[in-house]
């Protein structure tokens, strides 16, 4: 369990991270979301005691970092930066690590295997590639068997296999009881893997709610309709007091009522679907409402402006 | 609290796992010893046209150190690199957040890079000696004479000092090259000049090198230098009180701080 | 349109790229997809004329890079989002870049503008973040408002907002006419950009399809159905009607069946004649992801495997969708990814349940005093990667 109470951290005049309070539960993944430069990365880096709060705290498991007996052993993270010595082999920088908890040597083979970097553990990561950096950062967040894992963007660099085995490791670990809190851009990714969601722009918290909820929440979710039989069923929608729109592919999107009532509908009139799909909007669209007036890079429009051939 | 002796364990891990460890100690050893061979056989040759003030105040334990000029910069680049990369690295957040007490992981650090760097640093010194005497001939001293063994441990106790200062400046400066860029020519160059100028001189006599080095000298003012005025444990002592604040300083930096 | 004919590449005894011959059609986004080292970024830069082929060709437009007229007009590309002078600021970099290529100024602040960075177009771009980078790496590939653009990871280190503005620029360019070829390791985002995919594994070409034919061909699609959770006689009835008529019928832990072999309209008529009301019949298709795992099985480099002796791969995924997903597609070989949990038992059973607190520390070190011999056997090995030993330094990232 991590826990935030009134967190904050300016950096001169401006504040990173804005009177945060939330907590981060065992058992399931739990997302991190927000812009660039919504202070997720401040957040984590203050949870590590590795920046100074300049008011509230960060506890893990009621204790501040530094107070942390052997920390690696409670608490395992992978940060955004490269956290490793290039020049060191992969092996020994995770033996440095293990040593500094007292965790045995043999521990360092087993997650170097875990995160299918057995092969290499005698080379130097200054040759690795980002997904090779990255899997080594993973192993050393694993190293200590942590109950609690934070990870800051972890599919930086990986390979698809890598993305969907870090996916997988994150779900099983937070169904072992674990508290895993990650926090990453990828929303379609996020939504494959987060059960809960904490959201943040320009510092504050804007979210803390189920990722179903969130996209309930914060987009439109509709029923997408198919028939043979398509003026009867769109008499029997208007007679239920229900308005379809026509989308592109002759399919009929209704607002306003559920997958089952459209059914029990459609029954009663006889009439055949082909098609009866609940639709929810996507976890982007959801994030995209919620989080408009936060984002600080605005990309204008996604057209490029014509560009007048005088040369 | 984490447990020390686990803290220490990993830090001679980190040390003896990086090639820079190697280099840098294998050439402040090879490079003092050398030059001070080569200087040692070539006063032999000329000890007869030395001016007569150096003459009277020969110094042969000196003149068989005279590599450490060159030799205490790899020192400096050793305890540089010891505490630099683990910012140049990013490794400095892995680290902290292994070891979240921030003393327990400098002083550790420093503990264990600065007894590796005074052991190769009494290497050098005896190693030094030794060679040296042996190529003065006629010229040398022993260790048996006065002062002698206090002036080769004094040697050894000097480099590895420096390797321990110049780590204090790197957890201050937080910067491998911002580190290297201020203590090589300082030691090097600076200092020296400052050194044979009237004026000046009375300042850079309390630089933490010119003030160690001192500790070295069997022959007061030796080789027609100024004497200092101060006592060669004193000058051991004024350099302890500079290694003691680029310490303390690196630690209330490293302290305050965000990694 | 950008053409490969037999192209080849190898550094040493390595080879990197081989026999590769494949067009990038303009007006529709190309993905470029391959697991770390199959030889896409040597493509990329082989078809910029960067590196040199061994054997083959590779043109732009019908000519090889280096003889195209002003090429930075015709082609703009962003490889690595970083080979940008620290030192200069954004809107200098892209000014040195159009002087040479003979383009207006006025372009640069346009550029600037269509990539958000205009209001810090004066700023070092060593201050710049990831994301910060990779825009301006984007307006640099623009700036000659070519015909021919080529991405390689585009959305690394963008938030969301730029990942979705980069997605809806790929698409407005290839609707403009242009030749868009994109390579990602985003499956998800991939599936949500690209229409047209070219996907190689060790260097060699492996598919070049349709996004939508890609996925049919490496998968299979399914309907979910759903039936009024009050009736489960019609449940069973309408599982016993699909089964009869050859659909492969599957149950969902929510209730849903999932019907592989039946097309949409058929499962409404088989329903209507058995008088079962649906209350959702939906089409699915396998994930891009999938599809995709499925085809470059063996030629990935670095697999990761199980955690076998700490227990933390142990249990089965909690949706519990994986082994249905295997009994769709009984023909597929056992995968590393996929693997269920391993028979025997779990040696830390004792692990926590969810919902539990962490433990304290003396016990968290259990794992480790447990002998590793009390491990449970493996499960199916994966396949060995057998990557070349050469490949270890030199993954393709690393390049």
């Amino acid at each position: 369990m991590i826990e935030l109470q009134g967190l904050t951290k300016r950096f001169g005049s401006k504040t990173a991270v804005d009177d945060l309070s939330f907590q981060v539960r065992p058992g399931v993944v739990t997302g991190f979301l927000g812009p660039n430069g919504a202070g997720k990365s401040t957040t984590m880096r203050m949870a590590l005691g590795l920046d100074h709060p300049t008011s509230g705290s960060v506890r893990i498991d009621g204790r501040h970092y530094r107070e942390l007996d052997e920390p690696l052993k409670y608490i395992g993270a992978l940060l955004e930066a490269r956290g490793l010595h290039g020049g060191r082999t992969a092996y020994n920088n995770l033996l440095c690590l293990a040593q500094s908890n007292r965790i045995p040597e043999s521990r360092v083979t087993e997650v170097l295997e875990l995160v299918g970097l057995s092969a290499v553990t005698r080379k130097k990561p200054k040759g690795f590639s980002m997904g090779m950096g990255q899997r080594l950062g993973i192993a050393a967040a694993l190293l200590g068997n942590p109950q609690i894992l934070m990870f800051d963007e972890p599919v930086n660099g990986l390979d698809p296999e890598g993305i969907h085995w870090i996916r997988n490791l994150m779900k099983t670990l937070a169904a072992e009881g674990r508290t895993i809190f990650v926090s990453s851009h990828l929303m379609s990714e996020m939504a494959l893997t987060a059960d809960h969601l904490i959201v943040i722009g320009q510092g504050r918290l804007l979210a803390d709610t189920s990722m179903a909820d969130f996209i309930h929440r914060n987009s439109r979710s509709y029923v997408r309709l198919r028939s043979p039989q398509r003026e009867r069923l769109l008499d029997a929608l208007h007679g239920a007091g229900l308005t379809a729109v026509e989308a592109g592919d002759g399919t009929l999107e209704v607002d306003g009522a559920t997958a089952e009532q459209v059914g029990d509908l459609a029954a009663r009139h006889g009439i055949t679907l082909h098609e009866l799909s609940a639709q929810r909007a996507s976890l982007e669209e959801a994030f995209m409402r919620m989080t408009a007036a936060t984002v600080e890079y605005h990309a204008h429009s996604a057209t490029v402006p014509q560009w007048s051939k005088e040369v | 609290m984490a447990s020390a002796p686990a803290v220490l364990r990993s830090e001679w891990t980190k040390i003896r796992t990086v090639s820079s460890t190697v280099w840098t100690l294998a050439s402040a050893l090879v490079v003092t010893v050398a030059m001070g061979a080569a200087l040692s056989a070539l006063v032999r040759e000329t000890f007869d046209e030395m001016p007569a003030v150096e003459r009277a105040t020969f110094d042969a334990t000196v003149v068989s150190f005279s590599g450490m000029l060159l030799g205490q910069l790899a020192m400096v680049v050793f305890g540089v690199l010891v505490v630099g990369t683990e910012y140049s690295t990013g490794m400095i957040r892995t680290s902290l957040a292994a070891v979240p007490q921030r003393a327990a992981f400098l002083f550790s650090k420093i503990a264990v890079a600065g007894v590796l760097a005074l052991l190769v640093g009494l290497a050098t010194a005896f190693l030094s000696f030794f060679l040296g005497q042996a190529l003065l001939g006629e010229h040398r001293t022993d260790l048996g004479e006065e002062n002698v063994l206090r002036a080769v441990v004094g040697g050894g106790l000097y480099m590895g000092l420096m390797a321990v200062f110049s780590m204090g400046v790197a957890a201050m400066l937080r910067s491998t090259v911002l580190s290297l860029g201020i203590l090589v020519p300082f030691f090097f160059l600076v200092s020296q000049i400052l050194s044979a100028v009237p004026k000046a001189k009375e300042v850079a006599e309390y630089f933490p090198d010119q003030a160690g080095s001192t500790i070295m000298q069997v022959v007061p003012g030796a080789l027609g230098s100024d004497p200092a005025p101060y006592s060669p444990w004193g000058g051991m002592g004024i350099m302890l009180l500079w290694v003691a604040a680029a310490l303390a300083g690196g630690y209330l930096v490293l302290k305050r701080r965000d990694a | 349109m950008i053409e490969a004919v037999g192209l080849t590449k190898r550094y040493g005894a390595k080879t990197a790229v081989y026999n590769l011959s494949f067009q990038v059609r303009p007006g529709t986004v190309t993905g470029f997809l391959g697991p770390n080292g199959s030889g896409k970024s040597t493509t990329m830069r082989m078809i910029l004329g960067l590196d040199r082929p061994t054997s083959g060709h590779v043109t732009i437009g019908g000519h090889p890079y280096r003889q195209l007229p002003n090429a930075p007009r015709q082609v703009g590309a962003l490889l690595d989002a970083k080979a940008v002078h620290g030192g200069r600021s954004a809107r200098s970099h892209l000014l040195s870049l159009a002087q040479l290529a003979g383009i207006p100024a006025r372009r640069v602040d346009e550029v600037l503008g269509v990539v958000g960075l205009q209001d810090v177009a004066r700023k070092r771009s060593s201050g710049f973040s990831l994301g910060m980078g990779q825009r301006l790496g984007i307006a640099a590939a623009l700036l000659g408002d070519p015909q021919v653009l080529l991405f390689d990871e585009p959305v690394n280190g963008l938030d969301p907002e730029g990942i979705l503005w980069v997605r809806n620029l790929m698409k407005a360019l290839a609707a403009e006419g242009r030749t868009v070829f994109v390579s990602s390791h985003l499956m998800s985002e991939m599936a949500l950009t690209a229409e047209h995919l070219i996907v190689i594994g060790r260097g060699q070409l492996m598919a070049d399809m349709s996004v939508k034919d890609f996925i049919s061909a490496n998968s299979a699609d399914f309907a979910r159905v759903r039936t009024p959770q009050t009736e489960p006689a019609q449940r069973e009835k309408l599982m016993g009607v699909l089964a009869e008529a050859g659909g492969q019928v599957m149950s969902e832990p929510d209730g849903a069946l999932r019907v592989a072999g039946l097309p949409l309209p058929r499962i409404s008529d088989l329903a209507h004649d058995a008088d079962v009301r649906l209350w959702e019949l939906s089409p699915h298709q396998a994930s891009l992801e999938e599809a995709y795992m499925r085809l470059t099985q063996g030629a990935v480099d670095y697999r990761s495997t199980t955690d076998q002796r700490a227990g933390l791969m142990q249990q089965p995924d909690p949706m519990g969708y994986a082994p249905a997903q295997q009994v769709v597609v009984p023909e597929v070989p056992q995968q590393g990814w996929y693997a269920p949990p391993p028979p025997g038992q779990n040696p830390y059973a004792g692990a926590p349940q969810p919902g539990a607190q962490p433990q304290p520390p003396q016990q968290q070190q259990r794992p480790y005093q447990a002998p590793p011999a009390a491990a449970p056997p493996a499960p199916a090995a994966p396949p060995a990667p057998a990557a070349a030993p050469a490949d270890l330094s030199k993954s393709e990232d690393a390049r």
